[in-house]
């Protein structure tokens, strides 16, 4: 009787503490979500800047609109405007925690709206060493969380947490998540590929407060470690209250996007 | 004289209160064409060169409720007469009513979900002079009502006006060897190009469901010949054109990296009725050997009822084809493609690639290879006509 007592003891005990860290982690990330809940509708415009290797850089313009969505994923509309070839050819993204991504692409050539599989996600956006699940709308359910200590990152007070996709085809098999005590938004990110290997370090740049409450950060910079290639994503014209509807994530609405 | 001045700032006046966005862009390209046979006649060119410039001006105002697109076409090329044009891909104004959108003026729409032909998609004309692929499209007069809602999408479609399809000339090349007379078209309607075609569609995404369902009547984008001779005794193919009903019906299935498509329709005429479908799938390998680069496997079944007396040469033929997608800074890519006769193994082959060589240069690579053509199919024309095609772009 005392043998199995010990057995058990040994064999709850790192779960018991395992599960108080995964549960602190959860706690966080769900403190960060509830405070930026409720900015409704959101557009922006976006530059993004690829660097090589040898620092000759690339850029790429775009805009983009999301809408809130209360009991699911927000939906996002990307549309490109430069390099000029592919101006005008739009994303649509319906976002969900559990279940994958609908996504619909806009060819405006062809006037032709394809249904895509959300599968790619861990592939390239744009040519940039953002893949699409960098900059897919990040709901809780997406990951499990583990919280590891508290860390002071350039005079800045952070939660470090480590988190794991749930999602089957992301490219990654861990995240590191540096999130600012203060203002509860990520100040970076270290993601390990699925060899577990180190891989891309995000960093988010001076954050500015909207709307009284909501934290945007103004440039996203991507260095991918294994390439030496970076990326910075710079957020522009950042506007809420826009009115934005539904009838403006639709297909109908993808195909005369602007 | 003093007019035109007075007309210029009367616009522009207009467009500095009126207008809340405007926007210009688009492309100018040079483009040759390479044989690799002698041409089958001698009117025929052997080599070609081409040029091409394809602008689109934008406005709107009042929140972007009403717009204007204007997008003009102009092909100059140096072998054929006939692929020299110009035409409005769009000229169309939009407005938001609210529930309803209208649209009214030159507009193209796209309908269907396969890749190896679109059997769905009967709104505009083809513009055949500019590739044997059929992809290119004149606009088409239209006024159109259209509404999306949790129920779904519903487009409806008043077609005022018929266009005539584009042929290449007698020194061109990728053509029948009889010469077209596109001038002396003759319709089954007494009212001619002025007949009013409807359209109707409905599509809805349920889950990982994409479906449509279309209906059009009226005269029909893709003509039948008469054949005859001309004032010199030589053979000539007239274009009729004949009414027709069309069914259609568009499903796509979204299931982790496939994509599973089918295109049906019911054609019925007062000559005949018949049925096509294309079905197939597209199966998408991401991120190969741990690199970028993502390869797409595309295979469909292409069928028609008629069999032998089919217009297109896909009667039962299989499409092999595979995307590859290279994932980098200049968006390269390259496409791939066989057509197989299933019953006679007449066989195309197909090559697209492009890739981006600066901010806003684009080259693009297309080649077609005929083999295996049997005298009496329609491919047999082209069996001199393998090409390798160079087009450059400038984008703006």
């Amino acid at each position: 009787m005392y043998k199995l007592l010990i057995i058990l003891i040994i064999f709850l005990s790192p779960s018991i503490y395992a599960q108080s860290a995964e549960q602190k982690g959860f706690e966080i990330v769900k403190e960060a979500d509830k405070r930026d809940t409720g900015w409704k509708d959101q557009k922006s415009i976006l530059t993004m800047i690829l660097f090589n290797r040898q620092g000759q850089k690339s850029t790429r313009k775009m805009h983009n609109r999301s809408l809130e969505m209360e009991n699911d994923g927000d939906k996002t509309m990307i549309i490109f405007d430069q390099p000029r070839d592919i101006k005008g050819t739009a994303f649509l993204t319906y976002t969900h925690s559990t279940r994958p991504d609908d996504q619909w692409l806009y060819l405006p050539a062809l006037k032709r709206v394809k249904r895509i599989s959300s599968n790619n996600k861990s592939g390239p956006f744009m040519g940039s060493e953002f893949a699409y699940e960098d900059l897919a709308s990040q709901e809780v359910d997406k990951y499990t969380y583990k919280y590891l200590r508290d860390e002071i990152v350039d005079d800045t007070d952070t939660f470090v947490i480590e988190r794991f996709p749930t999602y089957k085809h992301s490219g990654y098999t861990k995240q590191i998540v540096y999130i600012d005590k203060k203002i509860y938004q990520p100040i970076k990110v270290i993601f390990y590929d699925r060899k577990s290997t180190i891989l891309k370090t995000l960093l988010f740049i001076e954050y500015h407060l909207h709307m009284e409450k909501y934290w945007r950060p103004t440039i996203m910079r991507m260095t991918n470690h294994q390439t030496g290639k970076s990326t910075d994503l710079i957020w522009n014209e950042i506007k809420f209250k826009n009115n934005f509807s539904e009838s403006d994530f639709n297909k109908s609405s993808l195909k005369r996007a602007r | 004289m003093k007019s035109l001045p007075h007309l210029t700032s009367i616009i522009l006046l207009i467009a500095s209160y009126q207008t809340e966005a405007y926007d210009f862009s688009g492309n100018i390209s040079i483009e040759s064409k390479l044989f690799n046979h002698q041409p089958i006649q001698p009117t025929q060119t052997h080599n070609d060169i081409s040029f091409s410039i394809n602008p689109e001006f934008y406005t709107s105002w009042d929140n972007d409720n009403k717009s204007i697109t204007i997008e003009p076409f102009l092909r100059w090329d140096y072998a054929d007469n006939e692929r020299t044009h110009f035409d409005f891909r769009e000229f169309i104004f939009y407005r938001n009513m609210g529930s309803w959108e209208l649209k009214a003026g030159l507009g193209k729409i796209f309908w269907g979900v396969t890749e190896s032909q679109h059997l769905v998609d009967v709104v505009n004309q083809t513009d055949a002079v500019e590739g044997i692929e059929g992809e290119e499209k004149l606009g088409q007069p239209m006024i159109s009502f259209s509404m999306e809602k949790n129920w779904g999408a519903i487009d409806l479609y008043i077609l005022p006006y018929f266009r005539k399809r584009t042929f290449t000339g007698v020194d061109g090349r990728l053509r029948p060897q009889i010469k077209i007379d596109n001038n002396n078209e003759s319709y089954e309607s007494s009212e001619k190009e002025k007949h009013v075609d409807y359209a109707i569609r409905y599509n809805r995404t349920l889950g990982d469901w994409d479906f449509g369902i279309s209906h059009f009547y009226g005269t029909n984008r893709e003509p039948e010949f008469i054949s005859g001779l001309d004032n010199n005794g030589s053979p000539i193919l007239t274009p009729i054109y004949y009414l027709l009903r069309q069914s259609g019906l568009d499903i796509q299935l979204v299931n982790s990296d496939w994509l599973w498509k089918l295109e049906a329709v019911h054609k019925k005429s007062n000559q005949q009725a018949y049925n096509a479908l294309t079905f197939g799938f597209e199966y998408t390998y991401v991120g190969i050997m741990e690199t970028n680069l993502d390869i797409g496997l595309i295979t469909e079944y292409l069928y028609d009822s008629r069999k032998d007396q089919a217009t297109t040469p896909f009667q039962r033929d299989l499409m092999i084809g595979a995307r590859l997608n290279f994932n980098d800074t200049q968006s390269s890519e390259v496409l791939i493609g066989t057509i197989i006769d299933i019953g006679n193994q007449e066989r195309s082959f197909s090559l697209e690639a492009s890739t981006r060589l600066t901010e806003n240069w684009k080259i693009n690579l297309d080649g077609r290879i005929f083999s295996n053509n049997k005298s009496s199919s329609l491919l047999y024309n082209l069996r001199n006509d393998d090409y390798i095609q160079i087009e450059l772009q400038y984008y703006y």
